[in-house]
């Protein structure tokens, strides 16, 4: 049986990270571009659980990353989330390039 | 003996991620590329079951495809008026196209230079309770999970405060 090594994921990782830097600098609607932000979190999870288990799986290290980021990234869409509520009831747009109140 | 990744689950995994992220961004309609998302976050999670990551798995599942979606799905619904909103123009700039495939080239030509060479994976695959032990041992990464509890709460308590009614 053939298997795949380290480079694989971490290919895939970089895969799925250009495709989530993609969506976050093209897209227009505001909840598109979290969308795209989760995506760029996903590929860090792969990476970093792929390293832990190809390189020292006894320490563990990739688990407690990953689980961190989740935290972190929880936090960053449920604030993102709410931003995107209180922006359109203010001014009932949720577009990105709506938000140029403060533009010089 | 060692182990490895068996390529066959590797390769439908990874078809399954890419090819939902591609989705998710070509899909013009904002609740069908929510639904995109949600597929690529089980097949990461498939990733991670191949990888002896049982518990992130499990999390993945439970903090990715469950409460994230739903959150999604919710401001989705929160923020149009009629159907019709949902449904966006296709947006597409060659300039952010050119970005993430110059990224996408410079990772690859690194991790192909770079030659690893391990196809195996070391044995040792520590399970659950490991994990539990090093989590809240003094040593460990105690105080770094009371302060993702921090995180967490203040997060909570502005997302409250910015969607309170009354303050237009």
């Amino acid at each position: 049986m053939s298997g795949v090594g380290l480079e694989a994921f971490l290919i895939l990782g970089g895969a799925l990270f250009a495709l989530g830097l993609y969506g976050a600098v093209t897209k227009r609607g505001a909840v598109q571009v979290l969308m795209s932000l989760e995506l760029m979190s996903v590929a860090i999870g792969i990476n970093l659980i792929a390293f832990s288990r190809f390189r020292s799986p006894e320490d563990m290290t990739g688990w407690f990353f990953t689980v961190f980021t989740m935290v972190i990234s929880a936090a960053e869409v449920g604030l993102g989330l709410a931003l995107i509520l209180a922006i359109y009831r203010r001014s009932r747009t949720s577009e990105v390039t709506g938000l140029s109140e403060l533009k010089g | 003996m060692s182990e490895t990744v068996n390529a066959i689950a590797f390769a439908v995994l990874a078809l399954a991620t890419v090819g939902g992220s591609a989705g998710m961004l070509a899909s013009r309609n904002v609740v069908h590329a929510a639904y995109w998302l949600l597929e690529v976050c089980v097949a990461t999670a498939g990733l991670y079951f191949l990888l002896d990551a049982d518990y992130v798995a499990v999390v993945q599942l439970l903090i990715y495809a469950g409460a994230l979606a739903i959150l999604l799905i919710f401001t989705i619904m929160l923020t149009l008026r009629e159907r019709a909103d949902a449904v966006r123009p296709r947006d597409f700039s060659w300039p952010g196209l050119a970005l993430a495939a110059t990224f996408f080239a410079l990772v690859t030509v690194a991790v192909v230079g770079w030659t690893p060479g391990a196809v195996t994976m070391p044995d040792v695959a520590p399970g659950i309770v490991e994990f539990g032990e090093k989590l809240f041992a003094p040593s460990g990464w105690a105080i770094q999970f009371e302060i993702a509890s921090l995180v967490l709460t203040a997060a909570l308590v502005a997302a409250v405060m910015w969607t309170k009614e009354g303050d237009e």
